[in-house]
C-alpha cells in the first residue's frame, strides 16, 4: 500500500501553521493578538509563522489602526482556502489507507 | 508521519476552528438556575397581584399601576441574578477552555443578542406608556427568542431550538392575552430549566 504523503502540504508541516490556518478559515477575519491569546504563543513565534504563510500567498495581512494602537488582522487567501482543504483532504485518506 | 499524530493535527483543527468562531463556554447551569429565578419571579408576581384567578384580563389599570413598581423591581432582580450567574458560571467554564471571556466570539455573541433585546425592551416600554399591558409576554417571548436564534451562530447551535419554542411561546401567548404571567412563567423558567439541564447533560459533564 502506497501512502500519498506528497499530497500533503509541505506549508502545513508544522502545527502551528496549520492551526492558523484552521482559525482563519472558520473566521472571515482574525488580529494578531486573539490568535496569540487563541493559540497560547509567543509573538515572536507567531509573527514567524504568520510570515511563513503570507509567503506561501495563504493569507492576507490588513493593518489598521484602532484609535492609537496598532491592529494587524488576518484573513485567508483563496488559494490558502483551497491548500487547507486539500491538505485536510490528504491526512484523511491517510488515515484511511492506515486502517487498511 | 504517524497516525497518532495525523489524528492529533485533525484534533486540533476541529477544536480550534469551533473555539476560535463560537463562544462554547456557556453554562448549562446557568440556564437551570435562571429558570428557577424565573419561577420564583412569576410566583413573587402572582403573589403580588393578589387576583383570583390566572386570568388577567380583568385586572383594572388602576391596579396595574398600583402593583407595577412590585413587579417591575422582580424583573429587574431576576434578569440581574440570571445575567450575574451566567457571567460567572461562563467565566468559570471559558477558563477551563481556554478560550478569553471578553473576546472576538463573546462580543459578536453579546452583540447579535443585544440588537433584538434592546429593540424588543424599547417597544415594550413605549406600549406599556401607551396602556397596552397585554403585550409585554408574548413580546418579550418573541424577541428573547429572536435573539435566541441570532445568537446561536456564535454558540453552541441547540439554543435556536429554545428560540424557536420561546417564539412559538410568544405567538400563542398574544393569543391569550390574560393569561401572560402563566406564558411568561413557561417560557422563562420552565423552558429554561429543560434546555439547561439538557445542555448540562450534554457538554458540561
Amino acid at each position: 500500500m502506497k501512502i500519498p504523503f506528497e499530497k500533503l502540504d509541505k506549508a502545513f508541516e508544522n502545527r502551528i501553521r496549520l492551526q492558523i490556518m484552521s482559525v482563519l478559515v472558520a473566521n472571515q477575519r482574525y488580529d494578531f493578538n486573539s490568535l496569540k491569546e487563541l493559540l497560547n504563543i509567543t509573538d515572536g513565534n507567531l509573527a514567524s509563522h504568520l510570515k511563513g504563510l503570507e509567503k506561501e500567498e495563504y493569507i492576507l495581512v490588513n493593518k489598521s489602526f484602532l484609535g492609537r494602537k496598532p491592529n494587524t488582522n488576518y484573513e485567508a487567501t483563496d488559494k490558502g482556502k483551497k491548500a487547507f482543504k486539500a491538505h485536510l483532504d490528504a491526512l484523511e485518506q491517510l488515515i484511511k489507507s492506515a486502517k487498511n | 508521519m504517524k497516525k497518532e499524530e495525523i489524528q492529533d493535527d485533525l484534533a486540533s483543527i476541529r477544536s480550534l476552528m469551533e473555539r476560535s468562531s463560537k463562544f462554547i463556554s456557556l453554562s448549562g447551569l446557568s440556564g437551570i438556575l435562571a429558570g428557577v429565578y424565573a419561577l420564583i419571579g412569576a410566583v413573587a408576581a402572582y403573589i403580588i397581584m393578589d387576583h383570583p384567578s390566572l386570568n388577567y384580563d380583568d385586572v383594572t389599570i388602576l391596579q396595574f399601576i398600583h402593583a407595577a413598581p412590585y413587579l417591575i423591581w422582580i424583573a429587574i432582580a431576576v434578569l440581574v441574578a440570571s445575567v450575574l450567574t451566567s457571567v460567572i458560571l461562563s467565566y468559570q467554564k471559558a477558563k477551563r477552555n481556554g478560550q478569553p471571556i471578553w473576546g472576538n466570539t463573546s462580543k459578536a455573541l453579546l452583540f447579535h443578542m443585544a440588537v433584538p433585546l434592546l429593540t424588543g425592551g424599547m417597544l415594550i416600554l413605549i406600549f406599556l406608556y401607551r396602556g397596552y399591558f397585554g403585550i409585554v409576554a408574548p413580546a418579550m417571548l418573541v424577541f428573547y427568542g429572536l435573539a435566541l436564534i441570532g445568537a446561536s451562530n456564535f454558540t453552541f447551535t441547540d439554543i435556536k431550538y429554545l428560540g424557536l419554542c420561546q417564539i412559538i411561546l410568544g405567538l400563542i401567548a398574544a393569543f391569550m392575552p390574560g393569561y401572560g404571567l402563566v406564558f411568561w412563567a413557561i417560557g422563562f423558567g420552565v423552558l429554561h430549566i429543560v434546555y439547561g439541564s439538557v445542555m448540562y447533560l450534554k457538554y458540561d459533564r
